[in-house]
């Protein structure tokens, strides 16, 4: 099908894009990378009044180290440059990986990093690793404070977000892990590049007793939005990380997740895939954790 | 009133200069106002993978992009490559290996992976496969297309 008519805006600067959507309110939608929305919007599922266009703004496109250690990436820097660029592959190497399983490379090129955590699909994975990484999303909007908002606290639902039609998304800046962590990510999906039926990320930080100082684990395709489990702090931080508790781990996030069935997998299905996947990942993080990666 | 934008777009080196609704589709505008058919449009949500087209040398999804974001853009059609008579290789291999048999996918497969032998110029079957994952082929034919982006490395690594 075709997109409904709608109003076109290219503005060249955050300031303009920002003075256009206080402009349009309720109207106005942002256009980032297009992969999600576009589709929307020719099934007709989006009529938005107008849109907003970042792809004529160079100034949103970054990948930039952070004082301490971290990265802050431009809301506009595409799935395609964050998979392949050295700066985060050294500090972030969970993003590549989980990048590589977004969409197909084409779908890659063109969308952007920010745009699919504002979009906060509840199939999609960057939503739920921002969430995992502890990443700051920074928000603008004119005539209003900057605001920092935890990836944890942008997502209130599924494709809902506290961001508000005046609002952008700006940046997302992803905070330095300790030493000694590792990270990783398991998924099951019908094909390449499809949605996973369930999917999980942890990332797990070392205390110079190989005792767990830091657990974190995200559930993702298996409730209305990704679940950051606290199950898996309750039994992992402070003890021996061994298989017996990663299995564990496993069943005890059954209690957090409520998966819906469709017709490529029932809700039976992914919680058994999730019972696998988790401490699938966490041995994996474990691994890279004790290599210090 | 609809808006009308004038853009100025580049398709394959030559300028076209032309007035357009917001809402019309980049595979819209190179089918129906430019009349290059060879850019096909399966399923228009980015999942068929048959309206690839290079835009600024990066292969993506013509239907995923609305005509009025090229203004100013690099566009290449799958006529950029070759003719009958001067075929691109990737077209050759495609034509002696029986990389085709529809059709209907071809010219955004062609699309997707010629970028992809640039960047991988003597790729093993398993990148070829995920090279290829973003484009379906409703006959099946992959092993057949598969044989053909090989055959295309060859000739092209080879120089012939």
């Amino acid at each position: 099908m075709k997109p409904a008519q709608f109003d076109y805006y290219a503005p060249a600067s955050v300031e303009e894009a920002l003075d256009k959507l206080a402009e349009l309110g309720y109207e106005g939608k942002v256009l980032a990378g297009g992969q999600s929305l576009i589709a929307a919007m020719n099934f007709r599922m989006a009529r938005p009044g107008s849109l907003v266009d970042l792809n004529n703004i160079p100034e949103l496109s970054y990948i930039k180290p952070t004082a301490d250690g971290g990265l802050a990436i431009g809301t506009m820097t595409r799935v395609y440059a964050v998979e392949h660029s050295p700066e985060v592959a050294k500090r972030f190497p969970l993003l590549p990986e989980v990048a590589h399983y977004i969409g197909h490379a084409q779908i890659r090129r063109r969308g952007s990093f920010g745009g699919a955590i504002a979009h906060a699909d509840p199939s999609g994975q960057l939503p739920g690793i921002a969430k995992v990484m502890n990443a700051k999303c920074l928000i603008r909007s004119k005539g209003k404070e900057d605001r920092w908002v935890d990836a944890a606290d942008l997502i209130i639902g599924p494709f809902m977000t506290v961001i508000e039609y005046e609002d952008l998304l700006t940046e997302v800046v992803l905070p330095p892990n300790p030493p000694r962590t590792g990270s990783s990510y398991q998924q099951v999906a019908r094909q390449n590049g499809g949605y996973a039926l369930a999917a999980c990320a942890s990332v797990l930080t070392l205390d110079d007793k190989n005792k767990c100082q830091d657990a974190r684990l995200i559930l993702m395709g298996v409730g209305e939005m990704p679940i950051l489990s606290d199950k898996v702090k309750e039994i992992l931080i402070g003890q021996e990380p061994t298989e017996e508790a990663f299995k564990e781990v496993g069943e005890a996030v059954q209690s957090e997740i409520d998966p819906s069935s469709d017709l490529n997998g029932t809700s039976e299905y992914r919680r058994d895939l999730i019972r696998v996947l988790v401490p699938r990942s966490l041995a994996l993080s474990l691994e890279r954790a004790k290599k210090g990666s | 009133m609809a808006q009308l934008i004038p853009i100025k777009v580049t398709v394959n080196d030559t300028v076209y200069e032309r007035q357009v609704e917001p809402r019309l589709l980049l595979s819209d505008f190179i089918r129906h106002e430019l009349g290059l058919f060879g850019t096909h449009v399966g399923c228009e949500h980015g999942m068929c993978g048959a309206c690839t087209i290079l835009f600024d040398g990066e292969p993506v999804r013509s239907c995923l992009i609305f005509a009025v974001q090229a203004n100013g853009h690099q566009i290449k059609t799958v006529e950029s490559l070759g003719s009958p008579d001067h075929m691109h290789p990737l077209q050759e291999a495609f034509h002696e290996k029986h990389g085709l048999q529809c059709g209907f996918c071809t010219p955004g497969i062609l699309m997707t992976v010629v970028p992809f032998l640039e960047e991988h110029p003597h790729p093993t079957e398993d990148e070829i496969r995920e090279a290829i994952d973003g484009n379906i082929c409703r006959c099946t034919g992959y092993e057949k297309i598969i044989e053909s982006v090989q055959a295309a490395s060859e000739k092209m690594s080879s120089g012939k």
